[in-house]
Order: C-alpha cells, then sequence, then structure tokens
C-alpha cells in the first residue's frame, strides 16, 4: 500500500446522469399537477405555487404580508386553531414569499396528508386578515428588521440589489419602516383576491405519495377559481445606478465589513449561462475555488467567500460575497480583480478543469439523492418555462467545455468596470 | 392473526424496513467502523467523529477544538491537500465540532469511496503540521469569531449566558472559545499535543453510509485504517457542575435595538431517562404557532416579538433555555413575570393527553424528515455510537412514545425551580 498515491477512481464524466421523470397530471379546473414518487420515508412535500411575489403589488411589503397571513386565519379558522391542525398530526406549513412566485408548502408524514390538505385549501381559498393579525405582523417584522438593519451583511445584500436593479425593479427594492405601518387590511384581501382566489397555482408534490394522490389534490384543489393567467411574465424594467463604487459606514464600533460585487448578467436562459456555471464553480462556486483558495485559505482575510448567479426568472446578477476583517477589505477586493485578471489572461490548466467537472457531477449526482431534491430539480426547470434538455445540456457542457471556453468566457463577463463593488462596515 | 399477517403484507415494504440497519465491528487498534447500506442512492458517505471537543480544552487555551479542526484540512502526513483529491473524486466535505465531539464528513460517488479511506486514514496516522497552515487558519478562525459574534447584535449573549450559568464546568466557554487571545496564540506545540492526545483509533468512529457492502468497507477500513497505532484511550475526567443552590441573574447593557431575555435552567444529561420529557417539554412550551410560549405571549399578550425555547442536547448536563425579544415598550420584567406564569401553569396543571400526542407526533415527523438524507443517517449513527449504542437511532423513537403526561408535570416541577435558574437582561441602551 501506498499512501502517497491516489486510489484510482471512476471519472464522472462515465456517469450517465438521469433526472427521474414527473407524472404530470391536470386537475378539474386545469390546474397542473407535477408529482414525483420516490424515497424510502413515509412523507411527502406539497408545494402551491402562485404567481404572487413582489412583483405583482402595487404598494411595496402587501405580498410578503399577504403570503404570510394566509396561516393566521380564515373564516372557519383562527390562526391558533389552523397551528393546532397541521401541528396536532406533525405536519410544518410553510410559506415563502419571492419576486414572481409566492408558495405555500405542506412537509407531512404521508399517512397524514388527507387530514392537512382541507386546512391548505382553507389557507388557499378562504383566508380573512384579521386586523389583530395584520398589527401584529406589522410589530414584529418591524423589530425584527430594526435588529437585521444592525448588521452590515443584511444591509450589503439590500443596497447591492437595489444598485444593479435600481430601487422601484421588484429584485431591487427593498422593505423600510414605514412601508411596513402603510399596510392595510384592505391591501392584504385585494392582493389576495387577484393573486390567490383568481390566481392558477402550480402544484408539485413528491416524496412516498398516496394511491388516491390526485384524487384528493382533485378534491381539495380541483374546484378553485382561476381567472388569473398569471404564468405569462413579461421582462422588467431595470433602473440601475451609475455609480459604480459604494463604501457605508453602518456600524461605527464593527470589525467586519460586508463586502458584494455584482454585476448584470443576462438570464438562466441565455446561451451562455450554462457555460458560465461551471465558470462560476471554478472563480468562487465551491470551497476549492479560486478565491476561497486565495482569500481564505492563502491570505486568512475572510471565514468564507463566494460567487454566484443569483437565482431569478428573468435578468439577473453575478454576485461575490465575503465578510472580511475590517483593516483587509479593501485588500480582499483587490484579490477578487486579480483572480478575475487571471482567469481573463490565463488558460486554466486541465488538472483544474478536471477536478471542476468531477466535482460538479459528483454534486449533481449527490443532489439527485432522495424525491425532494429531484422535485427541487424539476421545479426551477418548470417555473422557468424549460424542459429536461436544460438539465441534460448542463450535463453536457460540464463535461466538455475547454479552458479556452473558460478565457473567452472570463473575457466577456468577469472585467471589473462592469461591477458594482460595495462594502458596508 | 391472520388479519393481522394480511394486514402487514399490504403495507409497502419501505414501511417495513422503518429500522435503520446497520452493521458493526471494531478494528484491533480500537477503532469502531459500522456500516449502513443503502441501495437506492450511487452515493457513500464517511463520516469520522472523534469524541473530542471544546469541553477538553485547557481552560487558558479555549477554542482549540474548533481550531484544529481547520487544520485538518491543512493537509496530513503523506498528501499535501485533503479537498482536491476528493474533489477530483467527486467528492465534498465538511466537519464541525461542539462542545462535545468534532466530526468530519464527506459525500462521494460509492464507485470512489476508497478515496475517502486514504484521505480520513492518512490524517488520522498524521497531519503534515505545516507553519503556514496554522498561522492562516488562525485568522480565518478570527474572522469566523467576528463574524459570528462579534459583528451581530446579541453576538455575545451566549458566552455570557455560559459564564452565567456554569461555574465549574467546561461548558462555561463556546466552542469558538472564549477570546480571540486564545485562538491568536495557538502555537504548533499545542497543535501537536492535541492532536497525538485526541486524534487516535481508539478515541474515534468510522461510519460508512450508502450503496456500499459491510464487507468491502470491512476490509477497506482494516488496510487504510488498521496500520495505525491505536494510541491512548482519553479518560475524560471534566470537573462537574455542583447544583445551582441560588437565582443568578445578570444585566447587560448595549446598542441593540430590543432588550432581550434569556432564562437557562439546569438539565439532565443526554443518556438520562429523564431527557426525552425534557425535550418535550421545550416543543411544548415552542415548538411551533400552537406552542404555549407563542401563542400567550407574542399573539395575545404581545409582550414579545419573538420567543423560543430550546437546548442543546449535549452530552453532559445541559441548558433548558427561554430566549425572548421583548417588545418595544414592555417592561422586560412585566415580560419575565409573564413568561414565568406560563412556566407556573405547566407545572401546576400538566398537560393535556391531547397536547402530549401533538409533541409526540412532531417528534416522528420530524425523525422522519430527518433520515432521509443520507449524511444525516451518518452522522446520526455515528453521534448515538459515541453516546455509547448506535442503535439509539432505531430505539429513540419508543422513548418519546412512553413519556407521560404525569412525567411532563413532575419533571417541570423539578427543571423551572427558581435557584435553578440564571437570568440575563440583554438591555438596549437606546
Amino acid at each position: 500500500m501506498n499512501r502517497k498515491t491516489a486510489p484510482s477512481i471512476k471519472d464522472a464524466v462515465e456517469y450517465q446522469l438521469l433526472l427521474k421523470p414527473y407524472e404530470k397530471n391536470i386537475l378539474d379546473n386545469g390546474i397542473e399537477v407535477y408529482s414525483i414518487h420516490a424515497g424510502a420515508q413515509e412523507v411527502i412535500q406539497l408545494e402551491l405555487v402562485y404567481f404572487a411575489g413582489n412583483q405583482f403589488e402595487t404598494k411595496k411589503s402587501v405580498a410578503a404580508a399577504t403570503n404570510f397571513l394566509l396561516k393566521n386565519g380564515t373564516s372557519k379558522r383562527s390562526a391558533l386553531e389552523i397551528n393546532e391542525a397541521f401541528e396536532y398530526y406533525g405536519g410544518y406549513c410553510n410559506r415563502a414569499c419571492y419576486n414572481e412566485t409566492a408558495t405555500v408548502t405542506l412537509h407531512s408524514l404521508t399517512k397524514h396528508l388527507s387530514k392537512l390538505l382541507p386546512v391548505i385549501q382553507d389557507m388557499v381559498s378562504d383566508a380573512v386578515f384579521p386586523e389583530n393579525e395584520l398589527a401584529i405582523y406589522k410589530q414584529n417584522s418591524k423589530q425584527r428588521l430594526s435588529v437585521n438593519l444592525q448588521k452590515c451583511e443584511f444591509v450589503a445584500n439590500r443596497l447591492i440589489d437595489s444598485y444593479v436593479y435600481g430601487g422601484s425593479h421588484p429584485y431591487g427594492k427593498y422593505t423600510e419602516a414605514t412601508d411596513i405601518d402603510e399596510i392595510s387590511v384592505e391591501d392584504c384581501k385585494n392582493f389576495y383576491r387577484d393573486n390567490y382566489l383568481n390566481g392558477r397555482p402550480i402544484i408539485f408534490i413528491s416524496g412516498n405519495l398516496p394511491a388516491d394522490c390526485i384524487t384528493l389534490l382533485n378534491n381539495h384543489f380541483g374546484s378553485l377559481s382561476v381567472t388569473k393567467e398569471s404564468t405569462i411574465l413579461v421582462p422588467l424594467q431595470q433602473h440601475p445606478v451609475s455609480e459604480r463604487t459604494f463604501r457605508i459606514e453602518n456600524d461605527p464600533d464593527g470589525v467586519q465589513g460586508a463586502i458584494r460585487l455584482a454585476s448584470p448578467f443576462p438570464s438562466r436562459k441565455h446561451p451562455d449561462f450554462k457555460r458560465v456555471s461551471v465558470l462560476n464553480t471554478l472563480f468562487g462556486g465551491y470551497f476549492g475555488s479560486r478565491l476561497m483558495s486565495n482569500i481564505r485559505e492563502d491570505k486568512g482575510y475572510t471565514y468564507g467567500i463566494y460567487s454566484y448567479i443569483q437565482n431569478h426568472i428573468h435578468e439577473t446578477a453575478w454576485m461575490i460575497s465575503t465578510e472580511a476583517g475590517r483593516d483587509v477589505a479593501e485588500s480582499a477586493i483587490q484579490e477578487i480583480y486579480n483572480e478575475m485578471k487571471k482567469l481573463r489572461e490565463e488558460l486554466v490548466d486541465e488538472e483544474e478543469l478536471v477536478l471542476v467537472r468531477n466535482y460538479m457531477i459528483g454534486g449533481i449526482l449527490g443532489e439527485l439523492d432522495g424525491p425532494f431534491q429531484i422535485m427541487a430539480k424539476w421545479k426551477n426547470i418548470i417555473l422557468n418555462n424549460m424542459d429536461e434538455h436544460y438539465f441534460y445540456d448542463s450535463v453536457n457542457v460540464i463535461k466538455t467545455i475547454t479552458a479556452e471556453d473558460i478565457r473567452i468566457l472570463a473575457n466577456t463577463y468577469l472585467k471589473p468596470e462592469q461591477f458594482y463593488e460595495l462594502i458596508v462596515y | 392473526m391472520i388479519l393481522f399477517w394480511f394486514s402487514i403484507y399490504l403495507l409497502p415494504p419501505s414501511y417495513l424496513c422503518h429500522m435503520i440497519q446497520f452493521e458493526q465491528c471494531t478494528l484491533d487498534n480500537g477503532l469502531r467502523v459500522l456500516v449502513h447500506t443503502d441501495k437506492s442512492t450511487p452515493m457513500a458517505v464517511v463520516n469520522v467523529l472523534y469524541d473530542v471537543g471544546a469541553k477538553d480544552e485547557n481552560p487558558e487555551k479555549t477554542g482549540f477544538a474548533h481550531l484544529f479542526e481547520h487544520l485538518m484540512f491543512g493537509g496530513s502526513i503523506n498528501i499535501p491537500s485533503y479537498d482536491e483529491p476528493l474533489q477530483v473524486a467527486g467528492g465534498e466535505n465538511n466537519a464541525f465540532t461542539t462542545n462535545d465531539l468534532t466530526n468530519y464528513y464527506c459525500q462521494l460517488p460509492a464507485d470512489n469511496i476508497e478515496t475517502a479511506f486514504w484521505l480520513e486514514s492518512d490524517r488520522m496516522l498524521s497531519l503534515a503540521f505545516g507553519k503556514k497552515s496554522l498561522d492562516v487558519q488562525r485568522k480565518v478562525v478570527c474572522e469566523e469569531f467576528k463574524e459570528h459574534y462579534i459583528n451581530k447584535p446579541y453576538g455575545d449573549l451566549w458566552h455570557k449566558m455560559r459564564e452565567l450559568a456554569y461555574t465549574t464546568h467546561p461548558y462555561r466557554w463556546m466552542t469558538i472559545g472564549a477570546s480571540l487571545k486564545h485562538v491568536e496564540d495557538a502555537t504548533l506545540e499545542d497543535v501537536k499535543g492535541f492532536f497525538f492526545k485526541h486524534y487516535t483509533p481508539c478515541n474515534a468512529i468510522l461510519v460508512v453510509a450508502g450503496n456500499v457492502e459491510f464487507n468491502t468497507v470491512k476490509s477497506l477500513a482494516e488496510k487504510w485504517f488498521g496500520p495505525i497505532p491505536a494510541g491512548e484511550r482519553y479518560n475524560r475526567m471534566l470537573p462537574m457542575e455542583p447544583e445551582q443552590k441560588s437565582a443568578r441573574r445578570l444585566e447587560v447593557k448595549s446598542g441593540v435595538p430590543l432588550d432581550a431575555l434569556v432564562k437557562c435552567w439546569h438539565m439532565s444529561s443526554r443518556m438520562d431517562d429523564r431527557y426525552y420529557a425534557f425535550d418535550l417539554i421545550s416543543d411544548i412550551l415552542s415548538g411551533g404557532g400552537s406552542s404555549r410560549l407563542f401563542q400567550k405571549l407574542v399573539k395575545e399578550k404581545q409582550m414579545f416579538s419573538s420567543i423560543d425555547c430550546y437546548h442543546f442536547g449535549s452530552t453532559d448536563p445541559g441548558l433548558m433555555t427561554i430566549e425572548g425579544k421583548v417588545v418595544k415598550g414592555v417592561d422586560i420584567r412585566e415580560a419575565e413575570k409573564a413568561l414565568m406564569e406560563e412556566i407556573r401553569h405547566l407545572q401546576l396543571n400538566g398537560i393535556s393527553e391531547t397536547e402530549l400526542e401533538k409533541v409526540k407526533n412532531k417528534a416522528e415527523s420530524a425523525m422522519a424528515f430527518e433520515d432521509m438524507s443520507l449524511m444525516n443517517r451518518a452522522s446520526s449513527l455515528a453521534m448515538y455510537e459515541n453516546l455509547g449504542d448506535a442503535n439509539l437511532i432505531n430505539t429513540e423513537l419508543s422513548k418519546y412514545q412512553a413519556v407521560t403526561a404525569e412525567q411532563i408535570k413532575s419533571q417541570s416541577q423539578w427543571l423551572f425551580r427558581d435557584e435553578n435558574c440564571s437570568t440575563m437582561y440583554y438591555l438596549s441602551e437606546n
């Protein structure tokens, strides 16, 4: 046995990755249901995706408030009764509001699904938005906001988005305490009527599904009214700011700076996107990346540094994010630019490229473990109006991209002058 | 009887193997090896747990177990880099340190599992002990310290709370360390001493899970880990925390926007029979939107904007903690009084069978969701084995189910005694 020599391995390019297909059903009212039946544990995940994100609000923060309050009272059940109904059966009902979409998610043991669906149905068809529930929500949201505003990273995340997209764009706007004050019950009811009661959700269900799953879903969601064709989304107008460099003082006693660099990127449908994903991984997308190796593992400026393409449906941005010591934050930014320069000027050697290929394929192999993860892949594809070719093409790009391709991409996208640059101290 | 068998037959087969199956053996050098086979995945997880945590540190050199975890990625005796060969094999990895233990795990395609054995066994054999690695990781850990515990509102809350609640036991300090200075002062000599004392086969547990066979894993373990000298079994002799005899209080003022109230009570150790009742008590008080503290104090009385009851599941006797942010304008003493009324209510009146059933159902579903991930199954097996019995992974649920309403009542009477409590007011200067 030679401990200095690595055991032989099977290379990633030899793996045939398969994305388990979904089953698609249409409920009586036309609602699409995508399902994945798999897994050893007797659990399910149900997700109703509405096109009710903050893009559709006319007044700031109303989409998020409406989404949150779905669980806080219907004409038949109080907020407490709704919570008790889920929790008695060990179920978890969450909701979340994004830019285009807003979701209601249920995690439950399969055996309890039929008891919990009536409660979900109630929430999406009969929510009443009680005055006192909204008042509590507003008070607690403002308090949470006041704590978050002391965190440099929170402030930095808000500001960098507002620079790239502009403060009126759904991806760029953010909430102030006064916006929360302004939300009224009427606002929520109107938003609910337009985007939930009349909205057309897409349903994703995965896990160890009961045999009568579709019948159950049809009984509870198949007669909801769906008049709004909300899945058609228009591209949005961006108003990026013209200044590029920002230094903000948020916490005079702070010992670190929150660094964000961002550059506009077309969208995941752009022909370069799949190849850029490989370049991003190499640059700052995993623990062995150029940025991490230099700025953490060589210089010790930070606990961690990452780059990523934001997950938006329309135009998006390439983001670099780290928290670095106050005295080394400027040097860290310089090193980020140095790493961009290297990628623009020098070809990646074969060894590193093989590593990144194998790492990415291994990662996808691991991500396909379990029904919820498989469904997460499909959800991304379906909500972006794509098909399984997106998955297989991405895998193919990882296997075949060349060092020259990467250098060309770096010369197109990793140019300092295209980046907004921010430190919040 | 026949009907019974018939109904079993109709259940989907997965229901019958709800148990997490595993096999185990011990190498001659004392390394415990556990294997959990799951053929439904192409992946494998290799998890190595070392029975050493922040509680085993010298009080003058805290933060060391965690700093050491970072150094484990700085190259081993025969292999200059840990991460790269693993990534080439399609794997990824991470590690975490707690006050009780240090755990390393990697996931990779099962075909390439020998790469993980090669890497993990070499760093158990010996590290490279490079000076550069120590210099850099000291800085990295200092940045981690700043990011999580200094540059955040309420970031030092647990530093202060541990020092208040523990007078003697090494749970007095945080895993990250009592101060930045301890991390900055670490020397290469400290690193070597720590390694040869704790990072030995007889102080470690290896769990391999996924698309693997027991016999293959066993022979790979013998091949790669077998030749490593056993080392000495670390004989833990920690000072036990004396029973708290009177209530403790601390007031802190800081530039945070809201007053925070934190109360801690000493609870049982992880292996104590009472642990399950304590764990359910935390769910009764704050395990969701229908829990008592949330409903009474956030929704009805609106004295707190958020409130949580939790504990860390620590091996030695831990702390049941209630932590809440007080609504602006509400007097923190009034908020504390309202909280204590809820605690008294539980102590006096106990809980209904329905409420007990609710928190048991929650425990059942939480376990089912946790077991979905191969990585979780592997690390749970390692942690249970470290507690003394890997099969706890299969018997935990029945222990929760055996808890009675009467036990909840009597344990809450014992737990929430005034003299057993430490209270901190973390007040806003503004």
